[in-house]
């Protein structure tokens, strides 16, 4: 089941009638959902991610827009009716019912031709309990269960349902670093075995690169990139996009492109080719500095961190915006922690340039 | 050091240990004492009787005739009126919880009862409820009108229904007292249970919604179960109340206790205890009094036995 996402807009008004001062969550969202992909919405948090899922779910009603699964405009039918799974953040678990009355919960709501007898209820709800590996917990409550289970117990009912599309909400921000790791990796593996079309929301830029088929990168309610998770991270559309993919962060600096090459503070690092004259900003991944005594850039050393297969060095430059230069360099280069200054070259395709005023990406081509 | 410290501790609790010693503790001890001094009489014992120890006032208490039709009343007081108010608490409550406008203003309204002096109301029902009604007018013309409620009745094309007036039937008089001690009882449940509502999580309501949940199972299966603390509570301390009642009798019908034809007809078993005070008969109340605190107690132990199967604290 695809979905697609038709200038969808939700404006909230704003509390104090006189005011005007509204806020749009989501700005005229166009989107397309490939059926039986796991789709990554992503992006700080207030970005209008949150609704967006909402409003896919029918929670929220879009002000403006129209949303089809595959090709029925959902647009104005009720939750109820959108055959959806939804996993809450908190997971929103009745606490008073056992797991497996929980998960049985959404197969005693259907009716007419769907219904199903108890014991093809109870089939259906260890399946699923089988699914997310759960089954020996069925008579616990949830306040019983650890995070990590909880949250599985929560995918089990919405999945009980076998719904046309899942969604979650932060699924994994609620557990330790460790669990976080498993479990998205289970999420993903559950996708795929059922094949249904899902979209997961999350902050967590990592997050969303691991397991996604494709991110939605929002700020302020506006989609600034869409594509695979390396497409976007190799080919951000701006300097927002740049910053937000990535750990280390992307480190950024003001230059200048003067007669086609590209000025740090003095220094001549890059040909950049026919990019007119300009003042620019200009981002560099941490895994685009090659150390090169001969090379254009200097900096200075702050501290080595090595850890072991990476070394990673902390330097400063004079054209630094961000805090300070944080570059991953193989741990066989050995850097002297007494010298003061370091040199590096700079990985063309890992270095960005991004207009001074609106931010938006400039290419330009590598020599 | 320890010492001292817990020697100011003491000082602190002093006046309110003092006050819960004088006025709680001897009291119930008293209680006790007096039930079981054969036909103990504070006059009596002023003027230098002494009394046999037994359990002579007991046996005296359950032998009244008057007891019984007392602690018949109260039972079936509380058995109709705590189901009644607490049904139509919840569905208030959950009524207002699921409106915007005018929420508050219908709150205030429903809370009205609550702040209002209860013989006051049980006046004002009297006269409702009233056949005989109420002469106004002037000199040369009397207008008589029965009460309101009759007036409904009649203009409903039924017959007037004596309700309390003398000749009215028991069944006539306990519809009386149910429907006002539910009407009075309502504020404080709906109170608890919109507060107990305003709590529940409206996450649960989005997942059954998700979930296509119809209306009455989201009720029964999520709401009432989510409710159900607060449900044991307003239970519990509506038959603790509920065997107490006195004062709604003596509103309605006065300190009669019943029409005028049969004084004390509905008096309960608070109103027995008080009769055998008034008649220096402290032996015989605090048997009552005591007989009395241990049904309240079988029946919240009973409640809350039950409540431990059915409550999800």
């Amino acid at each position: 089941m695809k979905i697609v996402l038709q200038d969808l807009t939700k404006i909230f008004p704003s509390r104090n009638k006189k005011s005007t001062d509204e806020v749009v969550a989501v700005d005229h969202f166009n989107f397309e959902i490939p059926d039986g992909k796991l789709i990554g919405l992503l992006g700080p948090s207030g970005c209008g991610k949150s609704t967006t899922l909402y409003m896919i779910s029918g929670l929220q009603k879009p002000t403006a827009g129209k949303i089809f699964f595959g090709e029925d405009d959902v647009t104005e039918l009720s939750t109820e009716k959108r055959g959806i799974g939804l996993v809450f953040q908190n997971y929103a678990l009745y606490p008073h019912m056992t797991v497996l009355q929980n998960i049985l919960f959404p197969l005693q709501n259907l009716t007419g031709p769907d219904k199903l007898t108890k014991v093809q209820m109870i089939e259906r709800a260890q399946e699923a309990a089988r699914l997310v590996q759960i089954e020996e917990l069925l008579d616990r409550k949830p306040s019983e269960l650890s995070g990590g289970q909880q949250q599985r117990v929560a995918i089990a009912r919405a999945l009980v349902k076998m719904p046309r599309v899942l969604l979650l909400d932060e699924p994994l921000s609620n557990l330790d670093a460790r669990l976080r790791l498993q479990t998205r990796e289970e999420i993903r593996r559950i996708q795929k075995e059922t094949g249904i079309t899902t979209v997961f929301v999350t902050h967590d830029q990592e997050e969303a690169m691991s397991i996604s088929d494709m991110i939605v990168v929002m700020k302020l309610g506006v989609v600034q990139q869409t594509g695979k998770p390396q497409e976007v991270y190799d080919d951000p559309a701006n300097l927002f996009v740049a910053k937000f993919l990535g750990t280390p962060p992307i480190n950024v600096f003001k230059g200048r492109v003067e007669g086609g090459w590209l000025y740090l503070d003095n220094e001549r690092v890059l040909s950049v080719g026919a990019v007119p004259d300009q003042d620019v900003m200009v981002g560099i991944r941490p895994e685009g500095f090659i150390i090169d005594p001969n090379g254009p850039m200097h900096c200075k050393i702050s501290s080595v961190e090595v850890m072991g297969r990476d070394v990673s060095v902390v330097s400063t430059h004079p054209a630094l915006v961000s805090p300070s230069i944080r570059s991953i360099v193989d741990a066989d280069n050995k850097i002297d922690p007494a010298q003061q200054t370091i040199a590096y070259r700079i990985k063309p395709h890992k270095l960005f340039i991004f207009d001074s005023e609106n931010e938006e990406r400039i290419p330009f081509e590598v020599k | 050091m320890v010492n001292s410290k817990q020697w100011k501790a003491w000082l602190y609790l002093a006046p309110a240990l003092v006050l819960l010693m004088v006025f709680t503790v001897w009291p119930i001890i008293n209680t006790v004492r007096m039930s079981l001094l054969e036909n103990y009489s504070g006059l009596k014992a002023a003027g230098g009787a002494t009394f046999n120890l037994g359990f002579g006032n007991f046996v005296k208490v359950v032998k009244y005739k008057r007891f019984v039709s007392c602690l018949k009343n109260t039972v079936l007081l509380c058995l109709w009126t705590v189901p009644i108010s607490t049904l139509l608490a919840l569905l208030i409550a959950v009524a207002l919880n699921s409106i915007k406008f005018l929420q508050k203003a219908l709150q205030t309204i429903f809370f009205l009862p609550y702040v209002t002096n209860s013989i006051a109301i049980g006046m004002v029902f009297a006269a409702m409820f009233n056949i005989v009604g109420s002469f106004y007018g002037t000199e040369n013309e009397i207008v008589v009108t029965a009460g309101i409620i009759n007036n409904i009745i009649e203009f409903f094309g039924g017959h007037r229904v004596n309700w309390i007036n003398s000749g009215s039937t028991y069944t006539a008089n306990m519809a009386v007292m149910v429907v006002y001690i539910v009407w009075n009882a309502l504020p404080f449940k709906i109170l608890i249970l919109l507060g107990g509502l305003q709590a529940i999580n409206k996450q649960y309501y989005e997942a059954a919604k998700v979930d296509s949940t119809p209306r009455w199972r989201v009720f029964t299966r999520i709401t009432v179960p989510l409710l159900s603390p607060m449900l044991a509570y307003v239970i519990i301390t509506g038959f603790i109340g509920g065997f107490k009642e006195y004062t709604s009798i003596v509103g309605i019908f006065g300190e009669t206790m019943g029409p005028a034809n049969e004084p004390l007809r509905l008096n309960t078993m608070v109103g027995f205890i008080y009769d055998s005070l008034s008649n220096n008969s402290q032996g015989r109340a605090s048997a009552a009094a005591l007989i009395l605190f241990s049904i309240i107690l079988a029946v919240t132990l009973i409640n809350l036995w039950v409540s431990k199967k059915r409550v999800h604290y």
